[in-house]
């Protein structure tokens, strides 16, 4: 019974996808709802992506400083694990689940709302691919500035380790740079955008099929809202996990 | 031009809409009416594509409905306007971008054009003036209004009306009858009004259809209507106790109603 659910779940997100890629009406009209929405999710999930990533590279600076107290390994090695701990891991996927809570649920609840109060009915009796317009161009402007988001959250991750470790006496400036510059794999940057364009289309994907599949009142729409945080969570664990297996 | 024959719909095992045959001619103000829970607004959403019947055929000037393409389906629906019951206006754009829309994604005019004809139309619902508003700072008479006027800003063949009268006072839903009425008339467009009011029904009924319990149980126009023998079409007219009331004093007066 599940398993039945979860196709039909499937099912009907891989054909609203189909109907969501396909030809605009007016390529200007989507254009400019894909420069709005790169506003709306860019800018807007700025000082919260920075917030968290700050704290984020403090925190792997003291956790590693404490794990190497007492040890043969180079104090030097704070800052290359600050590095790769965030260009690997915790940028792409901490960023892409705050997204999905920020992001996300604010746009399950935008096209949940506008299915209730009749928007999207209207918008299909013009005539209008209310899948393409509702969903395209959110997934293209997520797919584009959350990558931007998340190189953004890697450096001052770094930052963040390098206020938390330098001024703090856990090691010096030089070797703090020292750690960062040693054994650096530039394939790792690329894990890091690959993440982050998965996780970017995972989540926008998933909030908006919850969003246009609402039906009922506030009380469904509400729960459409936690749905699209919570799927979109548990796909993006699921996609780190398999992007690490294939790409390792 | 609208046809719809042998419409059956049902959800799960209820059936809603029964062998439903009918015809909606231009010009006209074709009104379905009946209680809540007939099925009107199920017939509504089905003629124009929201729902799919399980059985039955829906014409458009002799083109299937039902058989059409989606791209054609998108073509067709631009030449139909709807009225919702909330009016469906766009909260986070202004009365202007809120007409303008189908003009933006239909068409290629300037934007001058296109401003102009946003204001022939917000003129011909008399409400110059309001572009810059949004649809919260209007009054439900005036969000009905706009929600007209978009309907009609890309001159559509076939105008769609879901009870436009409902949180209006008498005065007002009379102003918004006699509007669609007249644009109907103007525009030569098929009207289909879904509408338990009986003020409307009155007033610019050409077509009436009436429905109980899924199906069609009279037909006529507004003329027809106080010299017809239906049962269930008397109690529905005469449901008010007022109009009973009056009905009852006109009837002892020797006047047949």
């Amino acid at each position: 019974m599940v398993i039945a659910k979860l196709l039909d779940h499937l099912g009907k997100y891989l054909i609203l996808m189909g109907n969501a890629f396909s030809k605009p009406e007016k390529t200007s009209m989507y254009y400019r709802e894909v420069i709005r929405q790169m506003h709306d999710i860019g800018v807007g999930s700025l000082i919260i992506v920075f917030i968290i990533s700050l704290f984020i590279g403090a925190v792997t600076a003291i956790q590693f400083a404490y794990q190497l107290d007492g040890t043969l390994v180079p104090d030097y090695y704070i800052g290359y694990v600050v590095r790769d701990m965030t260009i690997i891991e915790l940028a792409p996927t901490i960023t892409c689940l705050v997204l999905a809570g920020k992001v996300g649920s604010n746009m399950a609840s935008e096209i949940g709302g506008m299915r209730q109060k009749e928007h999207i009915d209207a918008m299909e009796i013009m005539g209008v691919n209310t899948a393409a317009y509702l969903i395209m161009p959110k997934v293209l402007a997520a797919v584009i500035i959350i990558p931007i988001l998340v190189a953004i959250a890697a450096f001052v991750s770094i930052g963040g380790g390098f206020i938390a470790s330098v001024p703090t006496g856990l090691l010096s400036g030089q070797e703090f740079v020292m750690g960062l510059r040693s054994f650096f794999m530039p394939y790792n940057v690329f894990m890091m955008f690959v993440k982050s364009l998965v996780f970017a289309f995972l989540l926008t994907s998933i909030s908006c099929y919850q969003g246009y599949n609402v039906k009922g009142g506030s009380i469904e729409l509400g729960k459409a809202s936690t749905n699209a945080v919570v799927i979109s969570d548990i796909m993006i664990l699921l996609a780190d996990y398999l992007i690490a297996v294939v790409l390792i | 031009m609208i046809k719809i024959s042998g419409i059956y719909k049902s959800f799960g095992n209820t059936p809603v809409l029964k062998n439903i045959s009918a015809e909606f001619q231009p010009g006209k103000t074709n009104l379905i009416i009946g209680k809540s829970g007939a099925g009107k607004t199920v017939l509504l959403k089905l003629l124009v594509g929201l729902i799919a019947p399980n059985e039955g055929q829906i014409f458009y000037n002799k083109v299937d409905f039902l058989q059409l393409k989606k791209k054609d389906l998108r073509t067709l629906r631009m030449k139909v306007g709807m009225l919702f019951q909330g009016s469906a206006l766009f909260d986070s754009l202004t009365v202007e971008e809120n007409i303008r829309f189908p003009l933006d994604m239909f068409t290629d005019l300037t934007k001058k054009e296109k401003s102009d004809r946003v204001n022939t139309c917000l003129n011909r619902v008399s409400l110059d003036g309001i572009n810059a508003k949004f649809p919260s700072e209007l009054s439900g008479g005036m969000q009905k209004r706009v929600g007209i006027a978009r309907a009609i800003v890309l001159n559509p063949s076939y105008l769609f009306c879901d009870e436009p009268n409902s949180g209006l006072d008498p005065k007002t839903s009379l102003v918004i009858d006699e509007l669609i009425k007249d644009i109907t008339i103007e525009n030569n467009m098929t009207t289909i009004i879904n509408t338990h009011d009986m003020n409307s029904v009155m007033e610019v009924g050409d077509n009436v259809i009436l429905l109980h319990e899924g199906e069609i149980c009279w037909q006529g126009n507004k003329d027809e209507i106080m010299s017809s023998d239906n049962e269930i079409l008397h109690d529905f007219i005469f449901a008010s106790p007022f109009l009973q009331r009056l009905r009852n004093a006109a009837v002892s007066n020797g006047f047949h109603i």
